[in-house]
């Protein structure tokens, strides 16, 4: 007792017992959420989507009554493993650079004959109203799994949309004067508990860009990287960005430069 | 006139640097312009015209030259609006709700009625029983217990609120009360809980 009153320690002891409690709260919830991507990872939802991807590529639709075996991902006409893992890129029939979901698109409307509004008017689902496109994508880039990215970036149109892209990475705009630089230019730097990459460091563009389309466990659904960065602008306070516009690629191309030898993990999991 | 030496410091920047990089700025802009064609108009025009910090900023990706920093800053400052009361501190309980909503500006946010939140906990640790707080911002626990309560103190938190560029330049902060996100009393709301010793911010 005596001993208690004395000791000076007490009060410092119980402010240093309070002090890393928000601390360890918060390395609690972190601890929280990979055990819960781990529980995930066993059996990741986007799993199912792959699977329905697989059957919608292989399944005769559209105008033209074909399916999508024939489509050229890069690697030519029917070529869907390790695609993924070279793109986006330049492509001679359409002379443009495409990222994989721009080229499904692409392939939609020449090998099924639907037209480009139809083939891009759901690119995001909703409950109950599910999304071709992410189905597709997920299988395209789950064949790439494993593979190390090397997104080509030698032809003038590929060298033209990454410095496009670079632009666009550090374009400060609207009433929160934000660019990507703004949450993806430094190291270990949160929103709320959201960990950010900082996407010209290869360390953290290889772990992120190679995880995407992905399952977004808060939004119970794959989510693509067009979708990704749909969201970014949204969050940013910027109208609402064009699927599959010429922006969105270039700055997918800025971000493979970067994320160049990653190994792909898509679909992946995450929040 | 004030704004003039800005334009002509964009103008310059542009000399500076290669003819390549000039080229390449156009053509994102018109990419930029061609990639949002969706939704209203007003919210693409707000997008496509930068105004002079957010250029020179972009230019020199948010790392100016001391003259460019100067001058960013002194015309941020020129531009704060103090409250015309004379009074800085509002209400910390009112100024903890705007630092935790992030309502406004999306192009989902259709109720034009809810005011805007500041979002502030997005990026700064401010009051400790929040522990889902963002790190991009410094940490403002405890900001008036270590800095002072009194006027100056107020009248800084209000102006770094208002236009954090006056304070410092290509700062990542939004300007909050210059962009029209914040209203004045808004922003008093958020000094008080930074500062009121009342505050859980400096308990």
């Amino acid at each position: 007792m005596n001993g208690i009153m004395k000791s000076p320690g007490l009060p410092a002891l119980l402010l240093a017992a309070a002090l890393p409690c928000i601390c360890l709260a918060q390395q609690e919830t972190q601890k929280e959420i990979e055990r819960y991507r781990q529980l995930l990872a066993e059996g990741n939802p986007a799993d199912l989507y792959e699977a329905r991807g697989e059957e919608l590529w292989k399944t005769k639709r559209g105008p033209k009554n074909a399916s999508l075996q024939q489509c050229d991902l890069g690697l030519g006409p029917g070529v869907v493993r390790g695609a993924f893992a070279r793109l986006p890129r330049w492509f001679p029939d359409t002379d443009r650079v495409e990222d994989l979901e721009s080229r499904i698109v692409t392939c939609m409307v020449s090998l099924q004959g639907f037209k480009r509004e139809e083939a891009i008017r759901n690119p995001f689902s909703a409950p109950g109203r599910p999304s071709d496109l992410e189905a597709l994508a997920s299988y395209v880039a789950g064949e790439s799994k494993g593979m190390k990215l090397a997104a080509p970036l030698s032809h003038p149109k590929e060298i033209d949309a990454f410095r496009i892209g670079e632009q666009l990475f550090y374009r400060r705009a609207g009433p929160y004067d934000f660019a990507c630089v703004s949450c993806h230019g430094d190291n270990g730097k949160r929103i709320r508990l959201q960990e950010l990459p900082k996407l010209t460091d290869p360390n953290d563009a290889r772990k992120i860009f190679t995880t995407w389309p992905a399952y977004r466990v808060s939004q119970g659904a794959v989510r693509t990287m067009q979708h990704r960065l749909y969201d970014c602008y949204w969050q940013m306070r910027h109208p609402q960005m064009d699927y599959a516009s010429e922006a969105s690629i270039a700055l997918e191309v800025f971000m493979a430069k970067y994320a160049s030898g990653g190994e792909i993990q898509a679909p992946g999991l995450k929040r | 006139m004030k704004r003039l030496p800005l334009v002509v410091l964009a103008a310059l920047a542009g000399c500076a640097s290669g003819p390549s990089d000039d080229e390449a700025r156009a053509r994102a802009e018109q990419v930029f312009r061609e990639s949002f064609t969706h939704g209203n108009r007003q919210m693409a025009a707000r997008v496509d015209q930068q105004d002079e910090v957010q250029a020179l900023c972009t230019r020199y990706r948010n790392e100016a030259p001391q003259d460019v920093a100067d001058r960013i800053g002194s015309a941020a400052a020129a531009g704060i609006r103090y409250p015309a009361s004379g009074k800085f501190l509002g209400d910390w309980r009112q100024g903890e709700r705007i630092a935790q909503d992030g309502y406004g500006l999306r192009f989902t946010d259709a109720d034009t009625k809810r005011p805007n939140g500041g979002g502030c906990y997005n990026c700064h640790r401010i009051a400790p029983a929040e522990i889902s707080y963002g790190t991009i911002g410094p940490s403002l626990y405890r900001f008036g217990a270590l800095r002072g309560t009194g006027e100056p103190v107020q009248r800084y938190v209000y102006g770094k609120i208002y236009d954090s560029q006056a304070f410092l330049a290509c700062s990542h902060m939004p300007r909050f009360g210059k962009n029209g996100v914040l209203t004045e009393e808004q922003i008093t709301h958020l000094v008080a809980l930074l500062l009121d010793p009342e505050s859980p911010v400096n308990k």
